[in-house]
């Protein structure tokens, strides 16, 4: 690494990082390639398919849009840090896995990490809610229906009105 | 084991598990890893002093070079190698791809290069490769290498290169037609000269590329202790990259070893071996350095296959019932600068124009033009959905010349449930006839167009254009020949500890096939599927295979799974009644046990593999086989027929040409479901897809072939924001081609989309009299025909 590395401290997932990055090192590939945060993907590196939306302090941003260095002082969310425990999908990530909201799994990450900040402000999202944050994600292989479909059925499970996990049958 | 035509009762489909598996809407065991963000793509692996790679890509559609100099970019601190036609040629048995698919047989001077070495022909195409620490050093690199272009004419438009007097495509090409080819049957000119009522179309289509979420990739390592050329790719097709790389490297066989890691989406654009791999693996083997190589977006816009243009000339001859009597007609196929596997994308479309329809006489000239672009091999659908277009068009036109109802022609024409199975007289690519298998076409027309009250939306059309809105209905048939084979493996193994494995040739991209494939093992074997681990997709794990593409694996990796499962079972009970000294009719298979029927008496089928394993000087009982596990690669040519029949709605915008669409129905029959989930899954994507190819994606290139939307913000795929829920209906007819009764599944949703929204867009515009010749429907192409049917109505 050259000497004109700049030293930059977030937080990723709760946890205080610090790491030496060359100033034009974007947030996408300093979480990938110098964290080892690699659920972070990277579709198009301009911004249009959403892989790699994280939260940066709530709020949801394409880290291929983003220089580490703007993420000084950060707090920084991706998808390693949705789960509730290793034994515990969130109850967003339980729905897409119970309603079938993901298949070849590369754009999932970004995708979640936005419905997550939607459903963080709102408890309720009509379907265009859910269907406009999603057109800030490409999905080449679900239709984005059951992605719909699971992100409502998210917002139905925190409020209570269906059981945590549909339960459906896994084994003989 | 080959596949004879019989009842799927006739199988042997033993299964005594109470809750049957198969059929199941199981959840898939690919997701608790995605969605935790842990699955392993191509660019999450990282090896110790692994250099990262960039390609330098000609700026030219068309040029040739005689001299790269790349003494800045050795120089630039960071950079370790740099290689060119050369300079990598030392590494490779040949600097020119063999063939793939290499049955169809052509002058080999047809294929790419690993890297470029004089005459580049589109732009995009790689001429040298730089290995640096880092991806950005890399790519700072490239623009220090200096070539001297000498630019030549370029052929963007495929009907232009068969003009007499057109610049050459490829120098060494005698001309730029790379084939010509016949499909038919029947005498069509006598069925023309005579015929009540005939017409003709000129039709086009351009399908887009694939663009899964996950570009291509690929990272090598040559490991000196183990003399093995490891690979990992982001690929549909890792054995056939296995054999290319032992072929191209000049390695044996037993030195190479492929895996594809998790796959994120292929569509066709990854079952291909594409130079860059070979220039990946080659240039590990020089530096003796793992080597990554990451394509960009922009990358996969230039150097990724697409799949293009289709230029249609038809004659149509119908009786006063609007009976097809002919269908006559010529197909040009943009191929792009090379033909890295073959014609199977034309060919598929030319033996599927008459699709689910009786057409007594057929006849396709087929003309393959090469272009300065990038080469084509199929994307999602692999020239079905063309061929579809083709046949819908046709049947909405002659209902529109002989002012008969849309779906009451189709139903004329159609394939009727008592002539299945139907022969066509065509043949498939392994040259084995074209039989409809079964299925009941009008029935499923009956089933979406009762679904979307077709009668009763004449009325809704009045209604609504009462109120100045122009909307349209509009449906379309599609068959998709599915499970093309020879083979998919499929082994199954219980080792001595108790795992349960499925290794296979098929690859996983995001299907479920993992989920599907042990779904149909654990059938057989009493246990939870997430008790199966499947591998697929690692040449180690299975010596044979040919991988993801054609809607083919769960037909033809299922089938062998699940005779390999059924083997390992019977296995187990043979071995079980010895060691319980009990009648193998006395003994069921249940939760990773075999025990006698009705007692706690039992042994798990880690015990059973304990034995079967073997101990050296102690006996296996008379006649048992070594080892709990069983490999099986099922042989099979004839391909099992999948049928679709769509409606939709769309809503015109006559003002924009914007297309809305308000309601989407589909019905697909897939034979037997192993997954009804996993299938309607499927057809959202494959629907989608093919709304894309009708209404949003061009992949455009200026007249001298430059590449004009590199990127997703010009080159636009459908987001959720314009998709419709779809109403997905099934009706399962089982095919007799196979154990399981299936048909393919993955391209199937697409095929027929783009003429049912064409007929809807048609119909929503009968007051202009717009007539749907093209895909994509743009904007901007549906309102000059607009302007145009407006102008003519009110001449100035």
């Amino acid at each position: 690494m050259s000497a004109a590395t700049r030293s930059v401290q977030f937080t990723v997932n709760g946890q205080l990082r610090s790491v030496q990055v060359e100033p034009r090192l974007n947030l996408a590939d300093c979480l990938r390639h110098s964290l080892g945060c690699t659920g972070t993907h990277v579709g198009c590196e301009h911004g249009v398919c959403g892989a790699c939306t994280v939260l940066v302090d709530g709020r949801s941003a394409r880290a291929c849009l983003m220089l580490a260095t703007q993420a000084e002082g950060c707090t920084i969310e991706t998808v390693e840090g949705l789960a509730t425990s290793a034994e515990e999908l969130s109850v967003l990530q339980q729905s897409f896995w119970d309603l079938h909201g993901l298949q070849c799994g590369f754009c999932t990450p970004g995708v979640l990490m936005s419905l997550t900040e939607l459903l963080r402000s709102n408890a309720a999202p009509s379907e265009a809610q859910v269907r406009d944050v999603l057109s800030g994600h490409l999905c080449r292989c679900t239709g984005y229906q059951n992605i719909v479909a699971a992100a409502l059925e998210a917002a139905r499970r925190m409020r209570g009105e269906t059981p945590r996990q549909a339960g459906m049958a896994v084994s003989a | 084991m080959n596949a004879p035509l019989q009842p799927a009762a006739q199988w042997e489909r033993k299964s005594d598990n109470a809750a049957r598996i198969v059929g199941t809407r199981a959840r898939r065991i690919e997701d608790p890893a995605l969605l935790r963000g842990a699955g392993r793509y191509l660019d999450d692996l990282s090896l110790e002093g692994v250099l990262y790679a960039a390609f330098l890509r000609s700026p030219h559609a068309h040029a040739r070079f005689s001299h790269i100099d790349t003494a800045a970019a050795l120089a630039l601190p960071g950079v370790v190698a740099v290689y060119t036609a050369k300079t990598i040629l030392p590494a490779l048995s040949r600097l020119r791809m063999p063939l793939g698919f290499p049955t169809t047989q052509f002058d080999n001077a047809c294929t790419p290069w690993v890297l470029c070495p004089q005459e580049v022909c589109f732009a995009g195409e790689a001429v040298a490769l730089v290995l640096a620490h880092s991806r950005h050093l890399a790519e700072d690199a490239l623009a220090l290498i200096e070539v001297d272009w000498d630019p030549l004419p370029a052929i963007a438009d495929c009907r232009d290169g068969l003009k007499p007097g057109a610049p050459k495509v490829r120098s060494e090409t005698a001309e730029n037609a790379l084939t010509r080819f016949r499909v038919g049957y029947g005498d069509c000119d006598t069925a023309l000269a005579s015929a009540p009522h005939r017409f003709s179309l000129s039709l086009s289509q351009h399908r887009g590329a694939a663009h899964p979420m996950e570009g291509r990739g690929a990272m090598a390592r040559w490991d000196d202790t183990e003399q093995r050329l490891n690979m990992w790719s982001s690929t549909q097709m890792s054995h056939e990259l296995y054999y290319m790389l032992s072929d191209m490297l000049g390695l044996p066989e037993s030195q190479v070893r492929v895996i594809a890691p998790d796959v994120g989406g292929g569509f066709g654009s990854k079952f291909l071996v594409y130079p860059e791999e070979i220039a990946v693996a080659a240039a590990a083997r020089l530096c003796r350095r793992p080597v990554k190589w990451v394509e960009d977006r922009q990358e996969h816009f230039l150097a990724g296959i697409q799949e293009r243009d289709q230029y249609f000339e038809l004659e149509v001859a119908t009786d006063k019932e609007g009976h097809v009597l002919a269908i006559r007609g010529t197909l040009v196929h943009d191929q792009g600068a090379y033909t890295p596997q073959g014609v199977n994308c034309p060919y598929n479309c030319a033996t599927s124009v008459t699709g689910p329809y009786l057409i007594p006489a057929y006849e396709m000239q087929v003309i393959v033009a090469q272009t300065n672009k990038v080469p084509v091999i199929p994307v999602r659908g692999a020239g079905y959905p063309e061929a579809a277009f083709v046949s819908e068009r046709i049947m909405d036109r002659i209902a529109a010349e002989l002012g008969l109802d849309r779906a009451e022609v189709r139903r004329r024409n159609l394939v009727p449930a008592h002539k299945m199975p139907y022969e066509k007289p065509l043949k498939n690519r392994a040259g084995v006839g074209i039989v409809l298998d079964s299925g009941d076409y009008p029935a499923c027309q009956v089933d979406v167009l009762t679904a979307i009250d077709y009668a009763g939306f004449p009325a809704r059309q009045a209604a609504a254009l009462a109120e100045g809105r122009y909307i349209g209905l509009g449906m379309a048939h599609g068959v998709k020949g599915t499970g093309r084979g020879p083979f998919e493996s499929g082994t199954v193994r219980i080792t001595p500890s108790g795992q349960i494995t499925v290794s296979t040739g098929a690859l996983a991209m995001g299907q479920g096939i993992k989920t599907a494939l042990a779904q149909v093992c654990a059938e057989q074997l009493g246990v939870a599927i997430d008790q199966i681990q499947v591998i697929a997709g690692d040449t180690a794990a299975v010596s044979l295979g040919i991988g993801g593409a054609a809607s083919r694996q769960m037909v033809t990796a299922g089938s062998s799974v699940h005779f390999a499962a059924l083997e390992v079972r019977n296995k187990a009970i043979k071995m079980a009644a010895a060691m319980l000294e009990a009648a193998e009719a006395d003994l069921e298979l249940a939760e990773g046990r075999v025990r006698v029927t009705g007692t706690d008496r039992g042994v798990t089928l880690s015990d059973i593999a304990k034995r079967l394993r073997g101990v050296a000087g102690y006996a296996l009982p008379e006649g048992m086989d070594v080892g709990l596990e069983a490999s099986i690669n099922w042989r099979t040519d004839q391909m099992p027929y999948a049928n679709g029949f769509h409606a939709c709605e769309v809503e015109v915008d006559p003002g924009t040409g914007g297309v809305k669409i308000l309601r989407y129905v589909a019905l697909q029959d897939s034979g037997k479901l192993v997954n009804p989930t996993l299938v309607e899954g499927q057809l959202h994507g494959g629907i989608v897809h093919g709304i894309g190819n009708a209404l949003f994606e061009f992949m455009a290139f200026d007249d001298q072939a430059q590449p004009l939307t590199t990127t997703l913000a010009d080159y636009l795929l459908p987001g959720a924001g314009e998709m419709p829920n779809i109403e997905i209906l099934f009706r399962e007819s089982p095919s007799p081609y196979n154990p399981l009764g299936v048909k393919g599944v993955g391209e199937g949703g697409t095929v027929p989309v783009a003429p049912a929204i064409a007929s809807a867009v048609e119909n929503a515009l009968q007051p202009f009299g717009v007539c749907i010749t093209a895909a994509p429907i743009t904007p901007p192409a549906l309102l000059r025909q607009i302007l145009a049917a407006q102008m003519t109505a009110q001449p100035a």
